[in-house]
């Protein structure tokens, strides 16, 4: 079948399989390995990616039901060369360590600063709890998020948990 | 910018531009020309005979290249493992499968999607036995899981101390002593740690080529132990090592599961090589856990004889521990490494024995603090119970029975020596930050207005960085794999003609940081930036033979290494300036700018100058000093370092629902020296979630057929954002002298601290309403039953 849909700004089309998940057409045929797979059953939320503005799980669909959307994947969230503020709060605040989830974390956590720039511990937490990390603890990634929250705000971030070198 | 800092800087991590932009490289992102992938056919059954194996609709089906049974690969041999090995995995299962999942056949095909169709049409006859599953039931011997074996009983690990019969017969005499006295009472509990399946977000993938021109095979796995799975293949196939290069790329999240060899990459391998093409597998969710290890899975009991007044005269614990149905890299060796720690960081009487057991489930092995924490957890409980038997405060009972401060080795009551530690200082501290004073008076009124919460509290003392090489005559190296290289760190530092560095390190990374903190510990000793200095891991071709990542030992063993032959690098280098400067080398200082006199910063050799000299060498002269300007150490530690701390938890139980909320999360550990806290803070942050995940959320159930009921992440509920709360992490640094960083690992304490934390708390919020034990995971269910029992 023939599919075609805007990824990070780009017209692609190619000719898949009906049955082709979202996520390897994007990882397979575009080549785009940023967007991680880690259970293909929709609970861990490595492959979270925007569609049409809104976070999904692109595991869970197929490439077909994508057809004429606006995908944005974790390679399209810098631009110009300069980071999004997630992802420059993910590598300020220690909110990655491993790295498999951070893509879809980003995506996540994104999407959520989209609807509210300025959400509590508990609404970040909760925005983000359709992404699994083993690594983190979570701890730093709210922290990140925090962070972003006050970088978009056009404030000051918080200081971090930890002191700053001499 | 120029980061001149190095030890003790929260320096942001080098590794993370390339993981946040989503153009890191893993294993499943590498996919060569021409590459076929693989899916296996895998046992419904625990326990069957396999009759016979129909590939012939597979064969014919779209896209298929090849597919293999047991005959195919038999002349490879089983698996190799280390350490005790009974009863090693066969590559594929021949006549007789041992655990569900348990792979039978393998298919080759153009795309993964076809190759998981022509599995689907393979059909496979079997006649199914009897499993065992239940861990006591196993252990009796009434159904054996390997007839010829005749028992279950792969070996038991007794200490006492350890190694040492007559003292343990001495140690229990005392112990039963102790149990007759009149001012004594004994206190056991029956506790289950429960299997857990590790879940690192990555699934394992592995991809391999065979150049039949070159004779060389070129395999990238998602490995925390390269050169281990180097000299797994290279034996397997009767290979040299400088026949097969492995690298672990970036790996996403290791935790233990890849610290193991498997079958699918053994057999990953085999296929390239027969179809002369690049082949990979890469590991779904649902088969995770019958294709990677499990860890823990221990019951015993645990009983601690004390006197009235908190004095405690004896611990003994007697466990059994699940091996699985093969053993694999580490299997029976992990209960050994709970032995290590089985006194914990007190100075009484122990006896300790585990007993290791097959069943017919998937092999158990490191899994996060692996040993330690159900070592820890055991021990951190029934003194809690002991406690309230004698209603004395938990951390009273503690500082008691701690070893007292001490600088130099001692020997622990189990039998080993323990580098440093200061155990009463630690939670003396943890006392005072969290103010447990405070959080007790407000437990208190809390329950009188009828809300139950619960405060816990305990400590711990580790073992890691797994070290002499003397070690190997345990078992405890590579040898099996065809490389005898004990646990051992190694570290190369090369200044290039371009004045720029590249380390080298033994260990890989699945998360930890490695090339942030190895360039800091670099940067100390030459000056050097870190913004100049790379850190290269886990390649077998670009490094000396190394170890790889497990048991918290990357830092205190390989990066002592490096920091070494950063030392020795900063001599040469000194050397070299002195020559340049007409100067006495003693006198030459190293930075950023290159060497210059003590004094006189304007009498300066650049950086370029002192790498120029050393690469151009007629510019040394006469001065006999050597070209080239790198240094490769090997570092073999006198022993493994120790890390101690302690945990608290402050948690509230709705006992109507079961349902526990952790309110507060407080640490004092003891890492000694730290190179960067924000890797720290990070590491224990991560440790402390999977203990939390132990003690609430985690069960890897199989039903009495052997069925793995909790295959998916939906009947596997690992722990989410919103399950936890924020961590108040501090610090006591007691350096150890056992490597010259004085650093001990991080990786694996905040797990080893954990899960027994928050049980304590559980228990003391119920307390009240007669609680003493409940068996993790503490989810609402379980707790509520547990109140409605205590209740009556």
């Amino acid at each position: 079948m023939e599919v075609s849909m805007t990824v990070n700004g780009r017209e692609v089309s190619a000719d898949v399989e009906p049955r082709t998940l979202l996520v390897h057409f994007i990882r397979e045929d575009l080549r785009l390995t940023g967007t991680h797979v880690g259970c293909e059953t929709g609970y861990c939320g490595a492959c979270t990616v925007h569609l049409d503005g809104k976070a999904v799980k692109s595991c869970t669909m197929f490439a077909v039901q994508a057809q004429g959307a606006v995908i944005r994947t974790i390679e399209g969230m810098a631009s110009n060369g300069e980071l999004h503020p997630v992802q420059e709060g993910f590598w300020e605040r220690h909110g990655l360590q491993c790295g498999f989830c951070t893509p879809g974390m980003i995506m996540s956590a994104s999407a959520l600063l989209d609807e509210n720039d300025n959400p509590t511990e508990s609404e970040i937490r909760h925005g983000i709890e359709g992404n699994l990390c083993r690594c983190t603890g979570y701890h730093n990634i709210v922290r990140a998020v925090e962070y972003a929250g006050a970088k978009m705000r056009g404030e000051e971030p918080p200081p971090p948990d930890w002191e700053e070198e001499q | 910018m120029a980061t001149k800092s190095a030890l003790g800087g929260a320096v942001r991590r080098r590794e993370d531009p390339a993981l946040i932009r989503g153009v890191g490289s893993y294993v499943d992102d590498i996919t060569p020309h021409g590459t076929a992938y693989v899916a296996f056919v895998r046992s419904p059954y625990a326990h069957a005979k396999v009759k016979s194996i129909d590939t012939s609709a597979a064969e014919s089906a779209k896209g298929v290249f090849a597919i293999y049974t047991h005959d195919d690969v038999a002349h490879l041999g089983d698996l190799i493992a280390q350490v005790v090995v009974v009863k090693g995995r066969p590559l594929l299962a021949g006549e007789e499968v041992n655990h569900a999942g348990e792979a039978v056949a393998m298919v080759v095909a153009e795309t993964t999607y076809e190759a998981r169709d022509a599995a689907d049409l393979i059909d496979v006859d079997y006649e199914p036995l009897k499993p065992v599953i239940d861990l006591k039931e196993a252990a009796a011997d009434t159904t054996l899981v390997h007839e010829e074996l005749e028992t279950n009983v792969v070996v038991t690990w007794e200490a006492g101390p350890f190694g040492d019969e007559e003292g343990i017969a001495k140690t229990k005499q005392t112990i039963a002593d102790a149990k007759e006295r009149d001012d004594t009472v004994t206190v056991s509990i029956e506790a289950i740690n429960q299997r857990l399946i590790p879940v690192p977000i990555e699934p394992r993938s592995v991809v391999a080529e065979w150049n039949e021109g070159y004779q060389r095979f070129r395999v990238h796995s998602s490995s925390q132990v390269a050169h281990a799975l180097m000299g797994a293949i290279k034996t397997t196939f009767g290979l040299d090592a400088n026949q097969v290069h492995v690298t672990a790329p970036e790996v996403g999240g290791g935790f233990g599961v890849k610290l193991n060899i498997y079958n699918d990459e053994i057999l990953v391998c085999f296929a390239a090589q027969k179809l002369g093409r690049p082949v990979k597998w890469t590991e779904t969710r649902r088969e995770a856990p019958s294709s990677s290890i499990q860890g823990r899975g221990w019951v015993a009991t645990a009983t601690v004889t004390g006197t009235k007044d908190g004095e405690i005269l004896g611990y003994e614990l007697d466990a059994l521990a699940d091996m699985g149905a093969y053993e694999q890299n580490f299997t029976a060796a992990i209960p050994f490494l709970g032995l290590f720690v089985g006194s914990g960081q007190y100075k009484f009487p122990t006896h300790w024995k585990a007993t290791c057991v097959f069943t017919n489930t998937m092999t158990t092995d490191a899994y996060r603090g692996a040993g330690r924490p159900e070592a820890a957890y055991y021990l951190e409980r029934v003194i809690d119970a002991y406690a309230r038997e004698i209603g004395v405060d938990p951390v009273e009972v503690r500082l008691k029975n701690f070893i007292e401060k001490f600088d130099d080795a001692v020997t622990s009551p189990i039998g080993f020596a323990i580098d440093t530690g200061d155990y009463a200082t630690n939670l003396d501290k943890l006392v005072e930050v969290a103010d447990y004073e405070a959080l007790k008076a407000e437990r208190d009124k809390a329950r009188e207005e009828g809300r139950y919460l619960g405060v816990g509290v305990s400590s711990y003392c580790e073992v890691c960085g797994f070290a002499p090489t003397a070690l190997s005559e345990l078992g405890f190296s590579w040898s099996t794999y065809g490389l005898p290289a004990g646990f051992y760190g190694t570290g190369l530092v090369r200044v290039n003609p371009d004045a720029s560095v590249t380390v080298i390190t033994g260990t890989g990374p699945s998360g930890q940081g490695h090339e942030t903190t190895w360039a800091q510990i670099v940067s100390d000793r030459l000056g050097i930036p870190i913004e100049k200095i790379r850190v290269i891991h886990g390649d077998t071709e670009e490094s000396p033979m190394g170890i790889g990542t497990f048991g918290s030992r990357s830092l205190a063993v390989d990066g002592a290494a490096s920091y070494d032959a950063a030392e020795k690098v900063a001599q040469k280098a000194k050397n070299i300036a002195a020559h340049l400067l007409e100067a006495s080398a003693d006198d030459i200082e190293l930075d950023e700018d290159g060497g210059h006199v003590t004094g006189s910063p304007d009498s300066n050799a650049s950086w370029d100058d002192i790498a120029a000299a050393a690469y151009l060498p007629h510019r040394l002269g006469e001065s006999e000093i050597e070209g080239g300007l790198e240094s490769h150490v090997i570092f073999d530690p006198p022993n493994a370092t120790w890390p101690f701390g302690a945990h608290l938890a402050m948690v509230e139980v709705d006992i109507d629902t079961g349902d526990v909320k952790i309110l507060k999360y407080i640490t004092v550990d003891d890492c000694g020296n730290i190179i960067n806290p924000m890797i720290v803070a990070g590491q224990l942050h991560g440790g402390v979630v999977q203990g939390i995940g132990q003690a609430m959320f985690e069960d890897a159930i199989y039903d009495a057929d052997g069925n793995m009921l909790t295959g998916s992440l939906l009947d596997y509920p690992i722990p989410t954002a919103s399950d936890v709360p924020m961590f108040d992490l501090n610090k006591t640094v007691t350096p150890s002298t056992c490597n010259s960083l004085g650093a001990k690992g991080i990786g694996e304490a905040g797990t080893i601290g954990s899960a027994q934390t928050i049980v304590n708390a559980v228990v003391d919020a119920l307390s009240p309403l007669g609680v003493k034990h409940i068996d993790m995971p503490l989810r609402p269910k379980r707790v509520w039953a547990a109140i409605q029992e205590a209740r009556g």
